[in-house]
């Protein structure tokens, strides 16, 4: 009855037009029992942000297939702390270089994912690292 | 300072927070609600149901534009359905809404249903309270694609929308009973298709049928293209004209004890339910009286009988 759920954003900034990926990952965290809220497409930091505080989700995760990680990782996180939630964790995959994921991991992305992860490896990475709120 | 607090002073971090609290059932929420639910009853709560991919969430997202030209501030709970197999669910009524997402004015909350019938969650008029109490002049409740039976919005909002799509054709004979009695508005949206007038006329044809009270309110049909903003200023209209209405008849009166005697009930049914339950759990006395059912050894009837004659007061 008292059993919280878990509750995960799953978002797609900036300008690329492909979801398949995110839709396969929201899919995925639904049938792990997850309780997943999608965006859709082509959303600014600054919604993902505000989409995060109102849905009071565990985790946010983004799926950047543009080349633009390196800008928008950093300015979510950015946004987040500046709204008083910068203990929310981020996380996201797509077409992400492996020279550019340390630097990510540095401005405080918690997990990276490349193309070829399974779904079974991203649900128990989230089992083991996102934990719902107190 | 508490949660119900920090609502009131319209902090919005706080407000997600409570609900989901409120969505999760821990016991904190309730003495949060407690002292949010004296500042209720204020807004003004619209709901938006109808079958599946009839465009609710894009007629909501059109609504949340016109009231915000209007200058209220808008929030809106968006209900989507819990898988049953997995309890997970993707909640994806935001897409066509989020555009809103950097406006202050506006606020949305996604829910899933979490194994609730009647379209809505179990959390959603404790939401709408939160709602409420911190000010937000309409809310817009889009319940889950629903069939015939899922009417539970018409008890939570004060002006039903009932959406549908042309081309249901003899459907709508099928479907008369449910929700097609519930609306105290029709809408027949996507209707640049054809058979959109078919579908009007089929649904007044219906609606001729009831007779509503003397003075009472002839729900109106109405065509939209949600899409491209085709219909919505008439249909706000009719939204205002129907809020009108219940003020000036009287029914907001009626409308708002129905809603608290439901409420009241289902509470107490809960909260009794739960105690009792949770009592008998303990040292396995209630696996016992099961097995005992099942051996026909005992008969349902008097083990509830002898269940509340110990933990409530004797009936009559």
């Amino acid at each position: 009855m008292t059993e919280r759920k878990l509750r995960l954003l799953v978002a797609k900034p900036g300008l690329d037009g492909h979801d398949r990926g995110a839709k396969i990952v929201a899919r995925a965290f639904r049938d792990a029992g997850f309780e997943v809220i999608y965006t859709g497409l082509r959303q600014t930091p600054e919604q993902i942000v505000n989409t995060a505080i109102q849905e009071d989700v565990d985790a946010v995760s983004l799926s950047i297939l543009s080349g633009a990680h390196n800008t928008l990782f950093p300015r979510v996180i950015e946004l987040l702390r500046a709204k008083g939630a910068g203990e929310m964790p981020v996380f996201g995959g797509g077409i992400i270089p492996e020279d550019d994921i340390p630097g990510l991991k540095a401005a405080g992305v918690k997990e990276i994912f490349t193309p070829g992860t399974s779904t079974e490896a991203i649900n128990a990475w989230v089992k083991e690292n996102i934990r719902p709120r107190a | 300072m508490s949660l119900a607090e920090r609502i009131l002073n319209g902090e919005i971090r706080a407000a997600a927070r409570l609900m989901r609290d409120i969505d999760d059932g821990i016991p904190s929420a309730v003495p949060e609600l407690k002292r949010l639910y004296p500042h209720t009853g204020r807004a003004f709560i619209i709901g938006v149901t109808g079958p599946p991919g009839a465009g609710k969430s894009t007629l909501t997202d059109k609504l949340i534009e016109a009231y915000r030209s209007r200058g209220s501030r808008v929030a809106v709970v968006a209900i989507d359905p819990t898988s049953p197999f997995s309890g997970g669910a993707i909640l994806g009524d935001r897409i066509r809404m989020n555009r809103h997402a950097t406006d202050e004015g506006v606020f949305i909350r996604s829910l899933g249903t979490r194994g609730h019938l009647g379209g809505l969650s179990r959390s959603t008029n404790d939401i709408v309270t939160v709602f409420d109490a911190m000010g937000w002049d309409v809310v817009i409740v889009e319940t889950v694609g629903v069939g015939q039976d899922e009417v539970d919005i018409v008890r939570t909002a004060h002006t039903s929308l009932v959406v549908m799509v042309p081309g249901l054709g003899d459907d709508i004979q099928a479907i008369k009973a449910g929700i097609l009695e519930i609306g105290d508005l029709f809408v027949v949206n996507k209707a640049d298709r054809p058979d959109a007038d078919r579908a009007v006329r089929d649904l007044e044809m219906m609606l001729e049928m009831n007779h509503p009270e003397e003075g009472g309110w002839w729900p109106p049909v109405l065509k939209t293209v949600a899409q491209k903003n085709e219909g919505i200023a008439e249909l706000v209209e009719r939204i205002e004209a129907h809020r009108d209405h219940l003020r000036v008849s009287g029914r907001l009166t009626r409308f708002e004890e129905n809603k608290s005697a439901l409420r009241f009930e289902e509470l107490l049914r809960d909260r009794l339910f739960r105690q009792v339950h949770e009592r008998i759990s303990e040292g396995g006395r209630l696996a016992r009286t099961i097995r005992a059912i099942a051996r026909r050894e005992l008969d349902p009837y008097s083990a509830v009988e002898e269940v509340l004659s110990e933990h409530v007061h004797r009936e009559g």
